[in-house]
């Protein structure tokens, strides 16, 4: 009864988090927000401290039930090691003794990161955020890939009931840590079980903490135990010392596994020394997310070719685009609502939830050190549209602020600089002014400049000016800017995002 | 009946010294007060009597039919299909049609030796012939379009013809035919001048029209503005004297004419012009060729709720009719019923209020303006363009949309989410990100390829505008 009831709710939650993730349509978020925002690490950050105690009191009432329900790292592991036991019917686990050393030090590493603000090292070993990379950056391509494949199809037969979207690369290094964090998990759950819970995840470790003292718990009914030691071959969690009945309830996931495996029913999840219930479920219905996970390697690589192919594919009649290649910036661009650089890097534990939603292709993962793997703007495919908050709703850590429209509209999260020698005005001897007419705060005007006059030329060059008191760093200027591959207008970010 | 003629002739002959006389010191005034207020000639709109409205004509003293009769889109027979047999003009429907006319009041008849293939002058004379000369005036134009015909001998030629062909001896009004037009190889100046000027032309008419066989001498106008403004400046110094003038005036035009055409030149201008100096105004396209009949469907409904008894035209027309200075409005109709409706407009004209007239030239040729398809025919000779930007496939989505009635209109029209999405789903289908409308800087290369004359890069703008209004109006 008990695994029923945890295989129910955790493939609930499990599905929920990933359609999450893979939802590029920004609808999904409205029913499914909760479940990004019930984690654990990002309730912290967000100070909720609501969550944050419903998650205590649910772990001591429980146990560590939060890691095998709610926890989709932890479900995915649980997936991976069921299907390890569906292809081996003799996979057994072992009763295990780690270093307790290990966690600690993870866990010690893991709280001074985050108090001295080392994002790279929280990001690194936050599970919640773990899962989201490997979703977003390996399994989000291959469902936009299917989507523009049904999107192919509607356009055929005149529907809308989908619509293409670009599939791109966004970060290569979070792309290689999604692809080696999942490699890793993959290995430590085949070969033996919640090693990674064990002896990294510094959640878990916490939680289990906790899970020492909580009310429910797996017992041993020593009368009936005959030490056969089934319930240590099938723990996951390596966690039950089944010759000295004894189970280590800081590493217990509460997933209920071995009372199924009891057969003389010795083992109860129950308040200290009372009877409970023995629960008899089948290891239970998952889904084929193995065979899921080994396709993406693969689709992954064949995603890039395709691309590549695309690329090639220019029509006659109509000039070739160069690819803009992002500036140089000085300070990163943050989307408002993160306050500014400081508040993002402390809070954010690098989901990529924002990334996987950002419906402009502004936002990726960053690829420098001291923000890794955190959202960065660029504006070469995209710019940070005004009617767009949606990266602001999302945000499960409080890393990005909930922002209305209108308050983004007057939040100043950089500022535009113009580059003479890339300006197509002066370049190309055109009219121009196309960044100017696209500002929506209207801090661009197009004015003549004598002291760029050209020798010998009679006009006088018409070229932007900006305001940069009015600029609110959207980057609408640098992304419709013809100058290609480097725009002649780009922005530069603002570590302190400013009210205008 | 030719003394009868002669009589006619000889008492509107004094008529016209008078009045020239009359406006030549009504000019003088205007001048000395600096371009005064000008006068008006609307002497005689009668009123809920169910006769047509009619206005004089002061240089003659003719008294002209508010709805005047365009001779140029006469019934035709059916021509042969292996085009052996040309259509003819059906002579006997333009009889009727003639004489259904003038027993209703209208009696302003314009053609030219140019319309209905040369045919139109002959059929309006056989038709009119049938009536006595004091019912009907007849206006017609010195049309010497082709460089054959541009010498003092051919246009003397034509004009003579014209009467000949209209049986007539003498017309009521005679127009320079299209200054501002370009020639094949010449500007609109070098085509003016060579055809009225240089030989002398325009000097022998202004003879003609003392002699009486011209009792109006004026023009039409169409094209290059500055050859409109400088016949107004000779009118000015007394170099040539206007007695009449034919400009486009409709409720689009009022505004919109130069956003149609980008030769034309908005209609508030011309008439302002004219109205100034005192020179009668013949309206021509008061449906812009029919399209202010067939607007678009949500602009019908709305002009219909506003007046369920009235047609759609009959809006244009009283808009054409109710200024002063007006003296016909002259329509090319085809069928009996336009002309039965048409003569319902104006029997008696009903002249709009300040109001209704500012609601039709702003609010309906907006939204007019805003139904217009872009006249891009997607033969891409404006392609490539150095920035990337697919101007056809802009052209040709925005337009699809707009001919199917499935362009969403900002909170007007039902279901407005829904062809928001398909809108903007379909554009991003047929035109790849960077190469639609924002990317268009206005640099213009395009703009001279272009064979229909579009302001490709104001297009572009206007439709950035319009894809931005949609992308921000995101109501979930």
């Amino acid at each position: 009864m008990l695994k029923k009831i945890r295989i129910t709710l955790a493939l609930i939650m499990f599905v929920g988090i990933t359609m999450l993730f893979l939802d590029f349509t920004g609808t999904l978020h409205h029913w499914l927000g909760w479940m990004a925002k019930v984690q654990l690490l990002p309730a912290v950050l967000a100070c909720n401290f609501v969550i944050v105690a419903a998650l205590i009191v649910l772990t001591l009432v429980f146990g560590r039930i939060y890691c095998s329900v709610i926890c989709p790292l932890g479900v995915m592991q649980d997936i991976i090691g069921w299907l390890h036991r569906k292809t081996n019917k003799k996979h057994r686990y072992k009763f295990t003794t780690p270093p307790q050393v290990l966690r600690y030090v993870f866990l010690a590493i893991f709280v001074a990161a985050l108090l001295v603000g080392v994002p790279a090292i929280v990001t690194l070993l936050a599970p919640y955020s773990s899962y989201g990379r490997m979703v977003t950056n390996m399994l989000q391509p291959l469902y936009i890939m299917a989507n523009n494949g049904l999107a192919a199809i509607a356009e055929h037969y005149e529907s809308y009931a989908f619509y293409s979207v670009d599939v791109w690369m966004r970060s290569l290094p979070a792309l290689i840590v999604a692809v080696v964090s999942f490699v890793f998990v993959f290995v430590l759950m085949w070969f033996g079980g919640r090693a990674y819970c064990n002896n990294i995840c510094p959640v878990g470790t916490v939680l289990g903490f906790l899970a020492r003292l909580s009310i429910l718990k797996i017992r041993f009914d020593k009368d009936k135990c005959v030490n056969c030691g089934m319930c240590t071959k099938s723990c996951k969690a390596q966690c039950i010392d089944s010759q000295n009945q004894k189970i280590d309830y800081s590493r217990c996931v509460t997933c209920g596994t071995c009372i199924g495996s009891c057969k003389k029913k010795a083992l109860v999840y129950a308040v200290a020394k009372k009877n409970a219930n023995p629960a008899t479920p089948h290891e239970g219905e998952g889904i084929d997310k193995n065979k899921r996970a080994f396709l993406i390697g693969g689709a992954i690589m064949t995603g890039t070719a395709l691309l590549a192919q695309e690329k090639k594919k220019v029509d006659g009649g109509l000039a070739v685009i160069e690819d803009k290649i992002a500036p140089a910036r000085k300070c990163d661009l943050v989307p408002p609502g993160a306050k500014g650089i400081a508040n993002l890097r402390q809070h954010c534990t690098a989901c990529q939830l924002c990334i996987a939603e950002c419906p402009n292709r502004v936002l990726r993962p960053s690829g420098s050190l001291d923000n890794f793997m955190q959202p960065v703007m660029s504006y070469e495919r995209g710019y940070c549209r005004p009617e767009c908050t949606r990266c602001s709703e999302l945000c499960p850590t409080g890393a990005i602020k909930p922002i209305e429209a209108p308050q983004k509209a007057s939040t100043q999260i950089g500022h535009a600089v113009w580059l003479k020698q890339n300006c197509v005005v002066l370049s190309d001897n055109v009219e121009c002014g196309n960044c100017a007419r696209h500002c929506p705060s209207g801090a661009i005007s197009m004015e003549p400049v004598e002291s760029l006059q050209k020798k010998g030329s009679s006009a006088v060059p018409v070229v932007p000016i900006i305001n940069v008191e009015r600029c609110i760093g959207c980057g609408a200027c640098e992304y419709v800017c013809p100058s290609r591959p480097h725009s002649a207008i780009y922005v530069e970010g603002h570590e302190q995002h400013r009210e205008i | 009946m030719k003394q009868h003629n002669k009589d006619i002739n000889r008492r509107n002959f004094l008529k016209t010294l008078g009045a020239s006389v009359a406006a030549g010191s009504v000019v003088l005034s205007a001048c000395k007060n600096g371009n005064g207020n000008p006068t008006s000639i609307t002497v005689n709109d009668e009123q809920g009597d169910g006769k047509m409205t009619m206005r004089l004509l002061p240089n003659s003293g003719d008294k002209v039919s508010l709805l005047g009769y365009g001779m140029m889109r006469l019934p035709q027979t059916e021509g042969s299909a292996d085009g052996k047999e040309q259509s003819v003009i059906d002579q006997e429907q333009v009889n009727r049609l003639v004489d259904y006319a003038i027993e209703h009041g209208l009696n302003f008849f314009d053609t030219s030796p140019a319309y209905c293939k040369g045919q139109s002058e002959k059929a309006t004379g056989i038709a009119l012939s049938r009536h006595p000369r004091e019912k009907f005036l007849v206006s017609t134009k010195l049309s010497n379009f082709s460089k054959e015909t541009w010498g003092l001998k051919e246009g003397k030629e034509m004009f003579e013809n014209s009467l000949k062909e209209l049986q007539l001896d003498y017309v009521d009004v005679l127009l320079l035919h299209g200054i501002g037009m370009p020639a094949e190889d010449c500007d609109a100046l070098e085509a003016f001048n060579a055809r009225y000027i240089d030989n002398g032309l325009l000097d022998w008419l202004v003879e003609q029209r003392a002699a009486g066989r011209i009792h109006n001498l004026g023009f039409s106008y169409h094209g290059d503005i500055k050859i409109f403004d400088m016949l107004l400046q000779w009118h000015d110094e007394g170099r040539y004297r206007w007695d009449i003038a034919l400009i486009e005036l409709n409720y689009l035009d009022w505004y919109y004419a130069d956003e149609i055409n980008a030769r034309n030149t908005d209609a508030v201008y011309l008439y302002e012009e004219v109205r100034k100096r005192n020179i009668p105004a013949m309206i021509m396209e008061p449906l812009l060729g029919g399209r202010l009949s067939n607007v678009p469907e949500p602009v019908a409904v709305e002009l219909k709720r506003k007046a369920p008894e009235r047609s759609v035209a009959s809006w244009a027309f009283r808009y054409a009719g109710t200024r002063d200075g007006i003296v016909t409005v002259l329509s090319g109709m085809t069928y009996m019923e336009h002309l039965q409706d048409n003569l319902q407009s104006y029997s008696p004209l009903q002249p709009l209020s300040e109001e209704e007239m500012e609601y039709l030239d702003t609010d309906i040729a907006q939204q007019i303006m805003g139904f217009e398809t872009i006249p891009c025919n997607d033969c891409k000779y404006c392609m490539p363009c150095p920035y990337g930007v697919d101007i056809p496939a802009i052209f040709v989505h925005y337009n699809k949309c707009k001919n199917e009635g499935r362009l969403p209109v900002l909170s007007k029209n039902t279901g407005f989410r829904k062809l928001r999405r398909e809108f903007l789903i379909g554009y991003d289908r047929s035109v790849p990100v960077l190469r639609q409308a924002d990317h268009c800087i206005g640099c213009r290369r395009c703009v001279s390829h272009c064979p229909q004359g579009i302001d490709i890069p104001q297009e572009m703008v206007k439709i950035d505008k319009y894809v931005e209004q949609l992308k921000q109006s995101v109501s979930d």
